[in-house]
């Protein structure tokens, strides 16, 4: 964005005070549009008429640096692009890299539709939340238009997934927009060699669109040049991702020459979403689990700098799972809190007769361990530690975790064993078994040792506990 | 000069093509007709006039308005059309693209030796250099003049460890010095870090002494650059350490590690006396490596030339977000002034092994897809734990798994310019058949 102080932002505000948004001033509104935590239009008097030119400007110098591209439409659309900084500490990045998985169709129609409903289906959670996939990409290896057509109407009979529609031959690409217009599909993609004729259809069809030009960032550049001239505004670059060797670190410095040229440089005409395409470590790699291995180191990099939509092929787990964690981590807003309030937490619906664990209020931590008591369909309370966001080992090391502390914040919360437990047991975490002394000194409760990983609860349990 | 034209009539001269017909005009000089100039035309007008004769309508507008035709209002009658039809661009506007260097990396980071050779009072045949960045790893910037290095884990007794990892190391795992030459000769290790666990009062508590017994060994068997890391407990590293330290003299070794729960002077002046590199290792805190840093050199007069950071290591899914972010500040904050912070850096990569993805059988919840073998889940989650940190600025990993060590190596030799590989024409990746 154009603009970096609330006192900037302030100036084109209504200045009422009104309230509306929830924030107590407009001052207060624009902090935090400067770091993006809130929405223009969460403002309502400045969408009036009165307005309408301060908000027309103020909406052009906060527009994002990088251009967001919205693909597919409803609850399932993804929006690409959107970033204002080239390290995440200083701000944040937003929109994760979509992750787009492909499909082609030479595929049987049973294959297909397995293929499909595993890729909409697979999810992990973590962290209060499940990681998912995103789009699916439809490739033409036939090279026919009508084969194609197909593919594309069985795909989107199966999901509301956005799709890729991925051919180099504008009568393939016809073809599936005939069947997925209105889904506002991307269609990938526009080259040197096709791009009047995909021009054409993007207009025509009024969808997002990829230039592709691999390894010639001048050719990439006067795609990109062409398009906004006429009138295209959802645009994304694929400058190419050869898999290996030296090529591979050419595509990589393409990737952070653009990025730069457009947050660093605000050349506007080369600020865009980009692609990159992990799938082509099939290109190389005849054995299945190497493929699988480079595409997901592929991914891990181009999720590192600066991908902002990725094709990929492998959906063996030991590629998505890395590969959906590693987005989480690069996209994961830095500002947030770490933190969960520091209480007794109730798990399902505990009795006296249920069991009482303890875990420290670091986030990932706390949803952790919740999560795998929930799953597992055990009733408990569960007292997140105020270690100031430490998980267990390190705050068992650093002194943030001790008996003292354990009984203390069960104190405040009011938690009374004898009131709300029939067996005065607590239960701590196996990483913070040489508390045991201390706490059982300090509380004068009886203090058992869970096992070190809370996924292993249940099968402690089954031991341990026998519901007295 | 005040005629106006309709539109009527410009379509008719339009027809005919005689452009010299418009009454009043005269065109002086050479005029050429390119299509760049079309830049003011409304487009929903060319779309009227039919994109045939957009280009040539559009000349004549422009020519028509510098001589004083009002034509653009006069043309510009609305069209209800949502989708705002625009003329077929029929050449792509050609242009050049270009991006400048960073200015602002002027601080180089400083290059550390590991390991002496015969002529420097060692015994080590293989030395490495890390560091001496001018850039963020792999940017086209500055050359970065070392590629990253791996160093492989040794434990001076067996230990539990997820079985992915554990069944490349049941032959050795009695003995450090096989262990160690395992990882060089089979695994292609730049370097091992001799880790004595044993020496803490919880597990062994073995002497001081006879783990310097065990480095001797180690040192003996390999001859590549080592790493002596302590079992972590504050009270007994620093003798343990220095022990070491004396056995490894000359070596040039890098002793794992000052914190500032420790006394990192002892580290220090271990390191110091015997000839050594220290490991400045803190927990994921900025502020915290600068502190000890600072109290390294200041304090305790440890030379650049014989630090490396540790800034923390925490697994993919477990913290790598707060890891890398901070090794990345880290690196640029050198890069750009900070003489308490150009240091190289070190991972302790192993520590992906503690996600449970890494090693767990499935997932423990009901509602996850399922979580494949994790046979092949251990290494990838060790690779893209280091890779990430990389990419962040890390020099020197630390490492468990022989997949993942090979795995790491091909793509930081990649990124690093060092590997050459056949090029795969990638323009039709459309149609791979897989």
């Amino acid at each position: 964005m154009k603009i970096n102080s609330p006192l900037e932002v302030y100036q084109y505000l209504p200045q009422t005070n009104c309230q509306e948004c929830g924030e107590l001033t407009c001052m207060a509104f624009a902090s935090h549009l400067i770091d993006r935590s809130i929405k223009l239009e969460d403002c309502k008097p400045i969408l009036e008429d009165a307005y309408k030119e301060k908000y027309q400007d103020l909406s052009e110098l906060m527009a994002p640096e990088i251009a967001e591209v919205i693909i597919g439409v409803g609850e399932h659309a993804v929006t690409v692009g959107g970033d204002d900084v080239l390290y995440r500490h200083q701000l944040t990045f937003f929109n994760p890299p979509a992750f787009a998985v492909d499909v082609w169709d030479t595929m049987s129609q049973s294959d297909l539709i397995e293929r499909v409903t595993f890729i909409k289906d697979y999810k992990k959670f973590y962290v209060g939340r499940f990681l998912t996939l995103d789009m699916i990409a439809i490739r033409s290896v036939s090279g026919d238009p009508d084969t194609f057509k197909h593919a594309v109407t069985l795909v989107m009979e199966h999901t509301e997934l956005p799709l890729v529609l991925c051919s180099l031959d504008p009568a393939v690409l016809q073809a599936g927009l005939e069947v997925a217009a209105e889904k506002k599909p991307l269609l990938y993609a526009a080259t040197k060699d096709n791009w009047q004729d995909v021009y054409d259809l993007v207009v025509e069809y009024n969808v997002p669109v990829v230039l592709f030009a691999p390894d010639e960032l001048d050719t990439l550049k006067s795609l990109a040049i062409t398009f906004i001239e006429n009138g295209c505004k959802d645009l994304i670059l694929d400058p190419g991702t050869n898999p290996q060797g030296r090529n591979l670190r050419e595509s990589f410095e393409n990737f952070i020459m653009i990025r730069r040229a457009g947050i660093k440089e605000g050349q506007k005409e080369i600020a865009f979403p980009l692609m990159a395409v992990p799938m082509t470590a099939y290109m190389t790699n005849d054995d299945p689990v190497s493929a699988s291995y480079w595409e997901t180191v592929l991914c891990g990099v181009f999720t590192v700098r600066y991908g902002d939509i990725m094709i990929l092929h492998s959906i063996e787990p030991y590629a998505l799972l890395p590969e959906m964690h590693i987005k989480d981590t690069v996209y994961t807003d830095p500002r947030t809190p770490v933190k969960v309030d520091s209480r007794v937490y109730k798990v399902g619906s505990p009795d006296k007769d249920s069991p009482v664990f303890v875990t420290t209020n670091f986030a990932l931590t706390f949803y952790t361990v919740e999560s795998d008591l929930a799953s597992n369909e055990i009733n408990c309370h569960l007292l997140a530690v105020d270690t100031d966001g430490l998980g267990v080992e390190a705050a068992v090391a650093g002194g943030q975790l001790t008996g003292k502390n354990i009984a203390d914040d069960f104190k405040k919360s009011n938690f009374d064993f004898s009131d709300k437990t029939s067996h005065n047991i607590v239960i701590i975490p196996g990483l913070a078994a040489r508390l045991q002394g201390d706490l059982e000194d300090t509380s004068g409760l009886n203090v058992m040792v869970g096992p070190p990983d809370s996924g292993r609860i249940p099968g402690w349990m089954e031991k341990n506990w026998d519901g007295k | 000069m005040t005629k106006k034209i309709t539109l009527s009539k410009l379509n008719g001269l339009l027809k005919d093509m005689e452009v010299e017909a418009l009454e009043g005009v005269t065109i002086e000089g050479d005029i050429e007709l390119e299509m760049d100039a079309i830049g003011g035309l409304n487009p929903q007008l060319a779309y009227m006039l039919g994109q045939e004769t957009a280009q040539i309508a559009g000349h004549l507008i422009n020519i028509s308005q510098l001589l004083g035709y009002p034509v653009d209002q006069l043309l510009s009658k609305p069209v209800n059309d949502d989708k705002q039809r625009m003329i077929k661009p029929m050449e792509l506007n050609r242009s050049t693209f270009q991006v400048n260097k960073m200015e602002e990396w002027t601080n180089e980071i400083q290059e550390v030796t590991l390991g002496a050779s015969s002529s420097d009072g060692g015994t080590r045949k293989s030395i490495i250099t890390v560091g001496g960045e001018n850039a963020l790893p792999y940017y086209f910037d500055s050359p970065m003049p070392h590629r990253n290095h791996i160093t492989m884990d040794v434990f001076d007794m067996p230990i539990g460890m997820a079985k992915a990892v554990k069944s490349n190391y049941e032959d050795v795992m009695d003995s450090p010095a096989e262990w160690a030459k395992k990882n060089v000769n089979e695994f292609g290790a730049d370097m091992v870090t001799i880790h004595l666990i044993s020496t803490d009062p919880n597990i062994k508590d073995t002497s001081a002494k006879e783990a310097a017994e065990t480095v001797a060994d180690v040192l003996q068997a390999v001859d590549v650059p080592i790493v002596i890391g302590g079992s972590g407990n504050p009270e007994k590293d620093p003798e343990v350490l220095e022990k070491a330290a004396e056995i490894a003299q000359g070596e040039r070794v890098l002793l794992a590690s000052a914190s500032l729960n420790l006394d990192y002077e002892r580290i220090a002046n271990a390191a110091k006396e015997y000839g050594h590199v220290v490991l400045s290792w803190t927990q994921l805190e900025i502020n915290a490596q600068k502190e000890l840093n600072r109290k390294l050199m200041k304090q305790c007069n440890v030379d650049r030339e014989d630090i490396i950071m540790d800034p923390t290591t925490a697994a993919l899914g477990y913290g790598l977000d707060y890891a890398y972010t901070n090794m990345e500040r880290i690196r640029l904050a050198g890069l750009v002034g900070d003489d308490e912070l150009n240091f190289p850096m070190s991972s302790g990569t192993t520590n992906a092994w503690g996600a449970r993805e890494s090693w767990m059988i499935d997932s423990p919840l009901k509602e996850d897809s399922d979580w494949g073998p994790r046979e092949y889940r251990g290494p990838i989650w060790e690779i893209i734990t280091g890779l990430t940190l990389a990419l962040g600025g890390n020099d020197l990993f630390m490492m468990m798994h022989p997949a993942s060590v090979a795995v790491l190596k091909e793509i930081t030799k990649s990124l690093h310019g060092s590997l050459a590989r056949d090029t795969v024409d990638i323009s039709n990746w459309v149609t791979t058949k897989v």
